[in-house]
């Protein structure tokens, strides 16, 4: 392909007669076309592909916006036909404590397995990657090779160690398991930020009297801040989304987060289950997530590309 | 630079012992939860699943008798090779899709980033709520497939996709590769793009037709990360619990119970504390055993390249 092309390019130089000119010309137009072709052939499927994974999406977010009645019917069209209803999150909030408390516990839930997450794996980092103590290098393999053990296979004991703490059914309970889960993952990464700033600054600050924790709030964090925003999402969308360890370590009502409140609503009441209802769940789970990942692709892939290289 | 260290070095001597304090100070709040959370419950689980564990009254040691007991236990080897199937078709159907996908999306050209981030939007919800989107457009009545497949002109009565063993398993393998193959693709693209250009420009070249590039090039040349992937990709299929609790409730004739949800209904619905703590155990050494395969091939894929 590159040397047919060198050779053409090469030839008007040496010939240059009208004809070879115009074949040229004839051949750059059925190459453009060819190109133009799959370009088109390339965007047909780009556009199949986009359908696929986009339309579930989408015609959850469209349907979940139809009324009561209309929401019971299979979504064809899936938007509204009949006005825009908030039917289905009406009747979401009929279940258990109401969307908002259960929205509101994920919310907490999330944000306080960020922020420890967030202050806690800054801290081992700047520990491991900065100080020098017995058993650091074994330590550190033990924090990682948790990455090894399902936490699925820990619950029962987790159940009881929170209840002897007298944390079982608390939502600060889950966090800290959400927190210890994310810890593999956020100390590596914050490790490998910290190792990646030049000691020197470090000295500077120093000889201006910065000191320990003002030394690594003040000076170093917004240096790392751009791991610390990848451990930060990672922690959101995992705790946000994660459903098995909520489903066994809350037990009322009210704290359920929002997946273990849908469960109620997929159960269903006196065997009907309100479609409608799971459709504004979905929505509700759905749009932070989406928001969250588009915002901030940047660092959640760097998160992923760490994660791999490793 | 040089000068900097050693002055430090020298004048860090006297307080080397409390600098390692202060060291062990800041990684102490991680190492305690890491135990607390981590160490600890594995210990733990160890040590029940050697008893029989009601939920009320006392405990009993039984020693060995709990893994006897699951050897002989019917369910937990359905659960165990449903397991294995579930995790072999996944595996193949992600890939199958994976593939593809991340060379589609390979050359930078118009529009390939919009392409990429859409396929990977499914990725970033949860396994529930893609579970419970799923189940709707799978629902005979209400949902979305059925009219879909009566439009095509491929069935004409609204199938109840969830009420027969094949076609809830074949909804539920559609489902997770719609969630997972935007992972698995951005994974091999990091692969596919390692691959120095000039070595396929070489063997353009040189005659290689598509497909022996692909297949005496690319491929090689991925093993690492095809490795990782594949790895990624059965741990999580092993550990599969979330589709088959919500969306078939453990499917037709109990017949879509994976190892998480036998322990979950043995630990959680039954309470056989012990038992269930034995068969944890057992996941856990499944799942061991793959990370050392993991890092072993890893390492194997280093030396080749």
């Amino acid at each position: 392909m590159t040397m047919t092309q060198t050779a053409r390019a090469q030839t008007p130089v040496m010939t240059g007669s009208i004809a070879t000119t115009a074949a040229n010309e004839a051949a750059k137009a059925a190459r453009a076309r060819r190109k133009r072709n799959g370009a088109m052939a390339y965007h047909t499927v780009g556009a199949a592909i986009v359908l696929f994974f986009l339309a579930p999406f989408a015609i959850a977010f469209l349907a979940s916006f139809r009324s009561g009645t209309e929401g019971m019917t299979p979504p064809l069209p899936p938007w509204p036909t009949t006005g825009f209803s908030l039917d289905s999150y009406r009747s979401l909030d009929t279940f258990g404590a109401g969307v908002w408390q259960h929205t509101l516990n994920s919310l907490v839930v999330s944000l306080a397995t960020v922020v420890l997450t967030v202050a806690i794996s800054l801290l081992a980092g700047y520990g491991f990657s900065r100080y020098r103590f017995p058993l650091k290098n074994t330590l550190f393999v033990l924090i990682i090779a948790t990455l090894m053990i399902p936490f699925q296979s820990i619950l029962t004991p987790l159940f009881i160690i929170l209840a002897k703490l007298g944390l079982n059914n608390s939502l600060f309970g889950l966090v800290l398991v959400y927190v210890t889960l994310q810890l593999p993952f956020s100390v590596f990464m914050m490790r490998n930020a910290f190792d990646a700033v030049p000691k020197e600054i470090e000295e500077a600050a120093r000889i201006d009297g910065a000191r320990d924790l003002k030394l690594l709030v003040r000076v170093l964090l917004p240096l790392v801040l751009p791991g610390a925003a990848t451990v930060a999402i990672f922690a959101f969308l995992n705790a946000w989304n994660e459903f098995l360890a909520a489903l066994v370590l809350l037990s009322s009502n009210d704290n359920y987060t929002m997946p273990v409140l849908m469960m109620a609503v997929r159960a269903g009441r006196l065997g009907a289950i309100n479609w409608g209802a799971v459709q504004a769940g979905v929505v509700v789970m759905t749009i932070p997530c989406l928001i969250i990942f588009l915002l901030l692709q940047r660092y959640y892939m760097r998160g992923l590309m760490a994660g791999a290289v490793k | 630079m040089t000068v900097v260290s050693t002055l430090s070095r020298t004048a860090g001597r006297p307080r080397s012992r409390s600098s390692a304090w202060r060291g062990l100070l800041y990684i102490a709040p991680a190492m305690a939860l890491v135990i607390l959370f981590f160490v600890i419950p594995v210990i733990v689980t160890a040590w029940m699943s050697l008893h029989n564990w009601p939920l009320m009254g006392a405990q009993r040691w039984i020693g060995i008798n709990n893994y006897v007991r699951m050897i002989h236990d019917a369910r937990f080897l359905s659960a165990l090779r449903f397991t294995a199937l579930y995790t072999i078709i996944a595996t193949i159907a992600i890939f199958a899709v994976a593939f593809p996908l991340a060379l589609f999306v390979e050359k930078q050209r118009r529009f390939v980033g919009a392409y990429r981030t859409v396929i990977f939007l499914p990725v970033v919800v949860g396994l529930a709520t893609a579970s419970l989107l799923w189940v709707w457009l799978a629902n005979v009545d209400s949902g979305f497939i059925g009219p879909l497949l009566i439009a095509l002109g491929i069935t004409e009565r609204s199938p109840n996709l969830l009420a027969s063993f094949d076609s809830a398993f074949l909804t539920i393998i559609v489902m997770v590769v719609w969630k997972i193959a935007g992972f698995t693709m951005i994974i091999l693209l990091t692969g596919l793009q390692a691959i120095p250009a000039d070595i396929v420009e070489a063997a353009r070249i040189d005659g290689a037709k598509r497909w022996q590039r692909f297949r005496y090039l690319t491929l090689p040349l991925m093993r690492r990360t095809i490795a990782l992937a594949l790895i990624i990709s059965v741990t999580g299929s092993i550990l599969a619990f979330d589709q088959f609790y919500i969306m078939t409730a453990g499917g037709p004739q109990n017949r879509m119970i994976s190892v998480v949800y036998y322990i979950f209904n043995q630990s959680f619905v039954s309470f056989n504390l012990g038992y269930g703590a034995s068969l944890s155990i057992v996941l856990l050494a499944i799942l061991v055993a793959i990370s050392i395969v993991q890092l072993w091939l890893l390492k194997v894929g280093d030396e080749k390249a």
